[in-house]
């Protein structure tokens, strides 16, 4: 009898396989864009604005051009004879490429430098003398609409004012009626600050036109290589097919480098004109004052309450600022992106929102930093308002959440905004994250502490987000539906490569898609290579973003293997010599029903595909699939945090941070656990100290590490998770669900919410992010409230 | 070895030689070197562009993130040397001083026990900033064989991760500590070099 494979062995799912992509990155092999160096190579810098808003008057490059080893120097002008000063946003905007008229946010790119050397371009971009005539700047959404607001857009016909859209979901009359029911209102208003992904690698890329052949190579740092080639056809005017985009091995990428930049633009022209590879590799500051920002969003809502602390109903308003172009990447039919799933995971009847979205004068490109756009905001509201409105009812919070959370028995269930949630065990992951902090002692601990001066305080975040866009009915970026897609290609000796549309950035997909292949399969996980970011490779996708991975291509991955699977059990029928209906299967082996022993390996089967198969099939075992998944997935987290506030300081550390996420099936155990806990750091870095803001002139602070803080080694608390509950996705071909995201979206609330519950009694409700220690202090030593960006010093 | 230059027709000559040049001499990963540099150019730079070893990372160019930390041995100090943000100092200081970068650590048979450990724990997700962790880790264990969770956290305080959280990193470290104690009475004994 045959020995029946052991799934965790061979590295199937659920096996915490070590990952094949640290082999070169713990050897310093990885090739990230700016290692790569192609023969007669040129660099290129970007001249940025240093003023938030002014009209060029003149720009003179004279200077520049005479310093020996330019090349070219690009400006606005130029770019408009050959109509790319400005570019399409992804969400039906314009943006500039190179800055004619008027630089619109400090940072603006207004000319290129292609140079010899890096330091050369840099010399060059000094030696330009533009002239400014400064004009009124506007930093918020409340200048944005005042009377007689500067009209920031004034290069756009029939913009009028610096509206963007206005846009709500929900059921006004509904929700109105709700709140005539309520015994209790409880509000809330916050500001979610601006954030800025910043992974440790900033963007770049490496334009390379062949005039010989026509063809243009881009090697660039982004998430989503086939958007790019898209984009590049359309912007560009060249031939899709013509077109290459390579994105190597990414340093990081959550949301940053998902837009189309300027930079990007500029150095494909650049190589286009000058027929020489040009690499343009950003600076810290550049890439913290230009690029895709997060958040930014202002927030206040209401909730209709019984007293008994049912939920009735809930009312949104939001003002966005989107900069000075809307050029956010997110699905084109929702304009504040996933904000209405809020308090999908609680049993609410009817709900509204409102949202409006204005242009200031800050850098462009509201991305979804570690999110699905925009659901970060959403479950921040939520779990802050939930806690506020706990508090109002006087009612315990882990209480008030477990009355009101959808029950088990409930799903599929409709979301008063319209989203249909699959599956979850909402009460179980709330009851072990309890059980693991020990609730009712920290409570009984927290009333002792009290007592003798000291401020204890725990904060429970509980979320589900909608991870994994599409389906393609609902979810496209610029009518590009939003599948995504796998190839498997079986070598004659059983060896596989599968490529997929989607593109790594840290998440191991060079591990995890093989473990699928092998859980579908019966293939080692080692026999599998995977590969990714080439787009004259790779199969079309939307690429890596919005925890849309698994979801998707990892789904595609599945499917395309189940495509193999049933070639291969033709095979097998063949080499076995009986029907077949009369084969079965079992991991990594075909058997004839009636006599077990008789069977057929895949990887002999895969021998059979090239050397032995039937008369009238198709030689070889390769396959694509497309998959467009029927709905999102909806994992569940619950996220509970201790903290002490010291009172003379305003000073708070962490004492205990228990996650339980509820991913469904896990792939590489290891992996969803690291993503775990790097989403956990970016929420307490959110809560703790990370923040961009803008002084009245328009100048950002938080432009690089000095003042952009981001946690250490040092601050960062430890975390203890918890895997225990798995409630399988029902729609997704292995049960997974997405899981980056998640922690960074639920974590911020558990944070804030152990501050707030800290300073219970001193008449504190709300403290917006960061909780900076003077922001703590202020709250604790005063009894009020401290909303809204941090002020800033300025000058006068 | 030719260099050519674009004879740019200014009267000087070429120019080229208007570019002030110094000449250092220096050791990476232990092969001697000659260089001829610009008084500015860094030694990140150095590394990466002059001598074509792209572990050594750059993230943020003012000495924040640590992706670039090599090692520096000036002329009679033990070890391998200091860590170093390698964006922070220009090349010309390291004349006559030894470099260790990441392309540095493994022999061409073995890992070295941090590069196991950073796989074995999963200290890494994107792997930009690992080898800057890695030689501040390396720095750390040098002097400090048997460091607590504290110790190695402090000693990576210089070094910024955006994927990881930390945690694992620390682990990552401290399974090296432990293997490389592990191999020290070997080491004594002279049974291996």
């Amino acid at each position: 009898m045959t020995q029946a494979l052991d799934e965790i062995k061979i590295g199937g799912l659920g096996a915490s396989r070590k990952r094949v992509e640290d082999d070169r990155f713990i050897r310093g092999k990885g090739n990230y864009t700016d290692d790569i160096t192609l023969p007669g190579m040129l660099h290129m810098e970007i001249l940025r604005s240093p003023l938030a808003h002014a009209r060029i008057k003149s720009i003179d490059a004279s200077k520049a051009w005479e310093i020996p080893g330019v090349h070219l120097v690009l400006t606005g002008d130029m770019m408009a004879t050959r109509n790319l000063a400005w570019m399409p946003t992804l969400s039906y905007d314009t943006q500039a490429v190179l800055a004619t008229d008027k630089v619109r946010f400090q940072g603006q790119e207004v000319a290129c430098v292609i140079a010899d050397d890096p330091y050369i371009a840099k010399d060059a971009c000094e030696a330009i003398d533009v002239d400014y005539e400064p004009l009124p700047v506007i930093v918020n959404p409340a200048q944005a609409v005042a009377e007689g607001a500067a009209v920031i857009r004034d290069d756009k016909e029939n913009q009028a004012d610096n509206v963007i859209y206005r846009w709500e979901v929900g059921d006004a009359a509904g929700t109105d009626r709700a709140f005539e029911q309520a015994d209790v209102i409880s509000k809330l208003k916050l500001h979610y600050p601006r954030s800025h992904p910043s992974p440790i690698e900033c963007c770049g890329s490496i334009a390379d036109f062949n005039r010989a052949t026509s063809k243009l190579t881009v090697y660039m740092t982004t998430q989503a290589p086939h958007i790019i080639r898209a984009a590049v056809a359309l912007v560009a005017e060249l031939p899709e097919h013509m077109i290459r985009i390579i994105s190597p091995d990414i340093g990081g990428g959550f949301g940053n480098k998902v837009p189309v930049y300027p930079g990007y633009v500029c150095s494909i022209l650049a190589s286009i004109l000058l027929e020489r590879p040009v690499k343009w590799i950003e600076d810290k500051t550049g890439n913290l004052i230009s690029t895709g920002f997060a958040r930014d969003i202002y927030l206040d809502g209401e909730m209709a309450l019984r007293r008994d602390g049912k939920i009735l109903g809930v009312r949104m308003r939001c003002d966005a600022d989107h900069g000075a172009f809307f050029s956010d990447a997110q699905p084109s039919k929702f304009k504040i992106g996933l904000l209405h799933s809020a308090f999908a995971a609680y049993d609410i009847p009817v709900a509204h929102l409102q949202a409006r979205g204005t242009y200031s004068n800050k850098a462009p490109g509201g991305v979804a930093y570690r999110c699905s756009f925009r659901v970060t905001e959403a479950m921040f509201f939520q779990e802050r308002m939930v806690q506020a409105a706990a508090d109002d009812l006087g009612m315990d919070q882990a209480e008030f959440r477990r009355m009101n959370f959808v029950r088990d028995e409930d799903f599929p269930h409709r979301t008063p905004f319209g989203f249909l949630l699959d599956s979850g065990q909402y009460r179980k992951c709330l009851d072990v994250g309890l059980k693991a902090v020990g609730y009712a002692d920290f409570r009984q601990q927290q009333q002792e502490a009290r007592a003798r001066g000291r401020l204890l305080g725990l904060g429970i975040s509980t979320m589900t987000e909608p991870l994994g866009a599409g389906n393609s009915r609902e979810y496209d970026i610029l009518g590009i539906k939003m599948f995504d897609s796998a190839e498997l290609k079986v070598h004659m000796t059983g060896k596989a490569i599968v490529r997929t549309g989607a593109r790594t950035q840290g998440q191991g997909h060079e591990t995890t898609w093989a473990q699928i292949v092998s859980h579908e399969l019966g293939i080692p996980a080692e026999d599998v290579v995977v590969e990714e970011g080439d787009t004259d490779t790779a199969p079309f996708g939307m690429g890596t973003y919005a925890s849309r991975s698994t979801p998707v291509a990892g789904a595609a991955v599945a499917m395309v293997s189940r495509k193999i699977r049933a070639k291969a059990r033709k095979l097998a029928a063949h080499l076995l010599e009986v029907s077949e209906e009369d084969v079965e299967w079992e991991l990594g082996r075909f058997y004839v029903r009636s006599a077990p022993d008789r069977g057929v390996t895949i990887q002999e089967c895969a021998m059979a595909a090239y050397s032995n198969m039937p008369d009238g099939m198709e030689p070889g075992l390769e396959n694509t699939a497309y998959y467009d998944p029927p709905n999102l997935t909806w994992p569940f987290a619950c996220y509970i945090v201790t903290v002490e506030v010291d009172p003379v300081t305003g000073v708070w550390d962490v004492l205990t941070t228990v996650a339980v996420d509820d991913c469904g099936v896990r792939i590489n155990p290891m992996i969803v656990e690291g993503q775990i806990m790097g989403g956990l750091t970016e929420a307490y870095a959110m809560a703790n100290m990370q923040f961009i803001t803008f002084d009245a002139e328009g100048n950002c602070v938080g432009s690089n590490y000095m003042d952009y803080l981001l946690p250490t080694a040092w601050e960062t608390p430890g975390f203890e998770l918890h895997s225990e509950v798995v409630t399988p996705c029902p729609h997704h071909p292995i049960g997974a669900k997405g899981i980056g995201e998640c922690a960074a979206v639920g974590g911020p609330a558990a944070f804030v919410n152990a501050v707030i519950d800290a300073l219970s009694g001193t008449g504190v409700r709300n403290i917006d992010m960061p909780l900076l220690p003077d922001r703590v202090w202020e709250a604790l030593t005063h009894h009020r409230d401290v909303s809204g960006a941090p002020p800033v010093r300025t000058d006068d | 070895m030719t260099i050519v230059y674009e004879d740019l027709g200014d009267e000087a000559g070429t120019g080229a030689s208007d570019v002030p040049v110094r000449r250092i001499k220096f050791t990476v990963n232990g092969d001697k070197k000659i260089a001829e540099v610009e008084p500015r150019l860094l030694l990140s730079h150095l590394i990466r562009r002059g001598l074509g070893l792209t572990g050594t990372h750059m993230g943020c160019d003012t000495t924040n993130c640590g992706a670039c930390t090599v090692l520096v041995k000036g002329a009679g100090e033990a070890g391998e040397g200091r860590p170093v943000k390698s964006c922070t100092m220009l090349a010309v200081q390291v004349d006559g001083r030894e470099i260790t970068t990441v392309e540095g650590l493994a022999t061409a048979s073995e890992l070295h026990p941090l590069q196991e450990g950073f796989k074995e724990e999963h200290g890494l997700q994107c792997g930009f900033c690992t080898p800057g962790m890695m030689m501040a880790a390396k720095a750390l264990l040098d002097e400090n064989p048997d460091p607590t969770e504290e110790d190695v956290r402090w000693a990576l305080s210089g070094n910024l991760c955006r994927c990881t959280g930390y945690q694992n990193i620390v682990k990552s470290v401290l399974w090296a500590a432990a293997k490389l104690r592990a191999q020290a009475p070997a080491t004594e004994d002279g049974s291996q070099p």
